[in-house]
């Protein structure tokens, strides 16, 4: 193992591990909390809610936003529901199932306590969010209604609607915004963080650009927490939004922490498929659809005839062929992949990328009433985007880049391997191993800010003190500043003839060729040279309108991008360096005689944490080695 | 197999306007080969790599989740919020509604509290502040009880799921003569309120809120159902009766002593 990889795992049993340790963390007096600042940085679920625990505890909390205001962060867009192992529907749901479950579902690529405490975690996330206003959704008798989730045996995910998200990150917007009017959170919002300030080997600062007014502004603190998302929109195409970018979490990677298994992407079986050049982003269709629908492309090759004219011998329904008692309900990872072997097939539907998902059957043996019900809104939404009606045609549905597991390295105090620096939710590597099951972002995000870090960081700022303070104007701060603006200028300077979003759809697409939903050693290495050819067409290039101190949308997508252009070089290192398969990751090298994931956890039951070394040297890979004590590994099958 | 894509070319009319202070003012713009699977927003990411292939400067405008969740999208088509569709935010409003050759005028939400910022991007943070003063439950993480520790009546939890579906976009305030943030308010004071959590600050809250509603220099509420009409999410003109009966209440009920500490 590393030296520099300290997982700091408390030792004794797991059930008790989480308690243990929070008797041991040091505390800060509550007179001494105003003396220590912490910056937040995003505020999604994770960053809203650590902001408005760490205000209610008393630190002077300052939190920044890339948006207008804190509830626009993409938390918003999730739809399904949150898991907690409250087991209110007494069908043998408990903490330790919750923990196996995500553990299994992560393929065994996950640190067995951090998992075991967010399950643990989990019922006390609902019991906040009750309290704090979230109008989840409730039986006739008033109590809390749950639903089963992703194939799991129990019935533990909790939802408001659709639109889960929307409510928890309501709720946590709702308690930062208390802590606002309180005076103990300051709200930065339309700031960029572009750089982190490390003095000592200590996260001291940030250095942020106001998007309103094209400023550099540095903000000192004692404490940095990073909140700031995932990266799928490394494939362009994607179900984030437009402004979830690595930029926070790669410049802090550039200051020297690592970056943990960047190849471990989620690709999501069910969404609305690509309609043309000019598509910005993908809307996902639940998953929940999988119970009724079923997944087809025509036999023959090029089959251009109406689906509702292709006979049903002349069908292949593929996912019940292959997967007699999953079918249709095979998981996230295997059902993307399938797909695209259709398609590589030539068996897409009119040739694109996409397959059908048709509800004839089901309106047939339920009667469209059934149907409408159970789906309504999810159709009217499909219909919205598509001008198709379900009920009639079949959906047209295609996986797209959804979640990314990887993320900065943490140890089980959600530290980077920079002393002061923190890191929840997506943008943290830690809880989902190489797949994360559905329902359990929600629960991560708000674990680590309302009840993980209010403890570590804490603790933290026990043992340095509050006498240690930086000055904004350190040279480490000035450097820092004056290095970002070099950039944001040379950006401007180019003045070439591509715009930033042709070359981010170049490199969306080699990722989505050769790091996607299957990768192979050929593909990789040729997708790392085209990535290296892009990321000289950008800097030689790319015309960025406009000027540095105005609004200019143009130049923080190219700051993005250019983020982008090195994170999918990592993302391919780390997907060739993992000579097996696990969960989202496949490598057609490691795979079974039928063709599925072959793990390997003699070479690679460990993270891998890839360390910065300078704009031209290839960044070292450090392993954390994973120890199962409680659990066996064991292997998945959905036969 | 599906019918041939329509390809359709527009005349737009679209708002500049450089900052706060510059005065601003329409130009126009023809957009052709406009698929008709495009959003209203991939339309304008279209315009905008002409206009940046013409090195000029693109229209700025704010949006994030194009799915119609964030709120960030929203501005006027043809002096509708949000276009001509009902229930419908410009991100996932799309092309097929629209007729080749067709004009369109686009301009940002116009209100006093809502400053132009650039182009079609207005400033929303007066929300924030309405939000602020009082849109929440005062409760620290760690002191909750059991979730189901209070039962709540399903068709009070739906109502308060109902008013809480809103996203903060502004529609309801561009689209009132009297640029009144109502429906908006009450939609957040009647989620609150219909929870029993929300309960123990009600007076307090809808007194506050609406004190800073009126500080940023939103107008009142006539009635005339106009927000309605062009909510994206469809919250109904009767949240700003209950609000009314919560604000008359409240104006009885509330003495300054009785204040909460700490608030």
């Amino acid at each position: 193992m590393s030296q520099r990889l300290h997982s700091q795992v408390p030792s004794g049993p797991l059930e008790t591990k989480w308690e243990k340790h929070k008797f041991e963390m040091k505390l800060v007096n509550p007179a001494n909390r105003r003396k220590f600042e912490i910056i937040v940085v995003g505020t999604g679920l994770a960053g809203a809610s650590a902001a408005a625990s760490l205000g209610e505890l008393g630190y002077q909390v300052k939190a920044f936003c890339v948006h207008e205001s804190p509830r626009r962060a993409h938390s918003v867009a999730a739809q399904g529901g949150i898991n907690a192992a409250k087991n209110y529907k007494n069908d043998g749901d408990s903490v330790y199932r919750l923990f196996y479950d995500t553990i299994k579902g992560g393929d065994f690529r996950a640190r067995e306590a951090n998992v075991y405490r967010l399950a643990e975690i989990s019922t006390a996330i609902i019991d906040h969010c009750v309290a704090i206003g979230v109008p989840f959704a409730r039986e006739y008798g008033g109590l809390l209604a749950n639903r089963s989730f992703g194939g799991a045996q129990v019935s533990r995910t909790f939802y408001a609607r659709g639109q889960t998200g929307q409510q928890l990150l309501l709720g946590a917007y709702q308690s930062l915004m208390r802590q606002v009017d309180r005076g103990q959170v300051q709200l930065l919002t339309r700031r960029e963080m572009l750089d982190l300030v490390v003095i000592n080997g200590r996260a001291r600062g940030i250095i942020v650009r106001n998007l309103l007014t094209g400023e550099l502004e540095r903000y000192s603190a004692d404490a940095v927490i990073l909140a700031t998302g995932g990266y799928s929109n490394v494939f362009f195409l994607s179900t984030n939004a437009m402004a979830c970018a690595v930029t926070a979490a790669w410049r802090a990677f550039k200051r020297g922490a690592f970056f943990a298994n960047p190849c471990f992407t989620q690709i999501h079986p069910t969404c609305i498929p690509v309609h043309g050049e000019n598509q910005s982003k993908l809307t996902l269709m639940s998953e929940s659809l999988r119970n009724d629908g079923r997944v087809w492309v025509p036999l023959k090759k090029g089959d251009t005839r109406h689906p509702n004219d292709i006979p049903e011998n002349e069908r292949d329904y593929y996912l019940e062929r292959i997967y007699p008692s999953f079918g249709n309900l095979a998981p996230r990872d295997v059902a993307s992949r399938q797909a695209k072997y259709r398609y590589d097939e030539g068996r897409g539907v009119g040739g694109k990328e996409a397959v059908y998902l048709d509800f004839r059957d089901a309106i047939k043996r339920l009667g469209k009433a059934v149907i409408a019900e159970r789906y309504g809104n999810l159709f009217e939404m499909y219909e919205k985007i598509t001008g198709e009606n379900p009920y009639e045609v079949p959906m047209r549905i295609y996986p797209a880049p959804h979640y990314t597991m990887g993320g900065l390295w943490v140890d089980y105090h959600l530290m980077s391997t920079i002393p002061g620096l923190f890191v929840a939710g997506e943008a943290n590597f830690s809880d989902h191993g190489a797949n994360r099951l559905g329902a359990s972002a929600l629960m991560q995000g708000l674990a680590d800010g309302f009840f993980i870090l209010p403890y570590t960081v804490g603790n933290f700022l026990a043992n340095v003190g509050f006498n240690d303070k930086v000055s904004v104007e350190h040279d480490a701060f000035r450097e820092a500043e004056d290095r970002t603006r070099q950039e944001l200028k040379r950006l401007i300077s180019i003045k070439g003839n591509t715009s930033v979003d042709a070359i981010h759809k170049k490199l969306g697409r080699l990722m989505w060729d050769y790091c996607g939903m299957s990768r192979n050693r050929e593909g990789l290495k040729k997708a790392i040279e085209g990535v290296r050819q892009l990321r000289e067409l950008f800097w030689n290039e790319v015309y960025v309108p406009g000027e540095l101190n105005e609004i200019n949308p143009e130049l923080e997508k190219a700051a993005r991008v250019a983020d982008f252009l090195e994170l999918g070089e990592l993302m391919c290192w780390d997907a060739l360096e993992r000579e097996e398969s696990c969960g989202g990751h496949f490598r057609e090298e490691h795979q079974t005689a039928d063709g599925e994931a072959k793990r390997n956890d003699e070479r690679f039951c460990h993270v891998a944490a890839w360390e910065y070394r300078g704009p031209v040297e290839k960044p070292v890979r450090h392993q954390e080695e994973l120890v199962f004590e409680n659990v066996k590994l064991t292997t998945r099958s959905y036969k | 197999m599906h019918q041939e894509e329509r390809l359709m070319s527009l005349t737009l009319k679209v708002w500049r306007q450089k900052s706060p202070k510059d005065q601003g003012h329409f130009e126009t713009y023809t957009v052709e080969k406009v698929s008709e699977h495009a959003s209203f927003l991939e339309m304008l990411d279209q315009l905008n790599e002409q206009l940046i292939r013409e090195k000029k400067d693109p229209i700025a405008f704010d949006h994030d989740c194009r799915e119609g969740i964030c709120g960030s999208c929203g501005f006027m088509i043809n002096g509708e919020a949000h276009g001509p569709l009902k229930r419908t935010t410009v991100c996932q409003l799309h092309m097929r509604h629209f007729k080749d050759g067709e004009t369109l005028t686009i301009e940002p939400w116009r209100a006093q509290p809502f400053t132009v910022l650039k182009d079609l991007m207005v400033d929303r943070t007066a929300f924030d502040r309405i939000i602020q003063a009082g849109g929440y439950i005062s409760v620290d993480t760690g002191s909750a009880p059991d979730g189901n520790a209070i039962p709540i009546a399903k068709p009070k939890a739906d109502w308060a799921f109902d008013n809480a579906t809103c996203i903060g976009c502004g529609a309801c305030v561009a689209s009132c003569k009297n640029a009144s943030a109502m429906l908006f308010l009450a939609a957040k004071v009647n989620h609150l309120v219909s929870l029993p959590q929300g309960q123990v600050e009600r007076e307090q809250r809808v007194m506050r809120m609406v004190a800073q509603h009126d500080d940023e220099g939103f107008g009142a509420c006539t009635s005339t159902g106009a927000c309605e009409a062009a909510c994206p999410k469809g919250i109904r003109l009767v949240a700003i009766a209950q609000l009314n009966r919560e604000l008359l209440r409240a104006q009885f009920c509330y003495q300054e002593g009785s204040k909460e500490e700490g608030i």
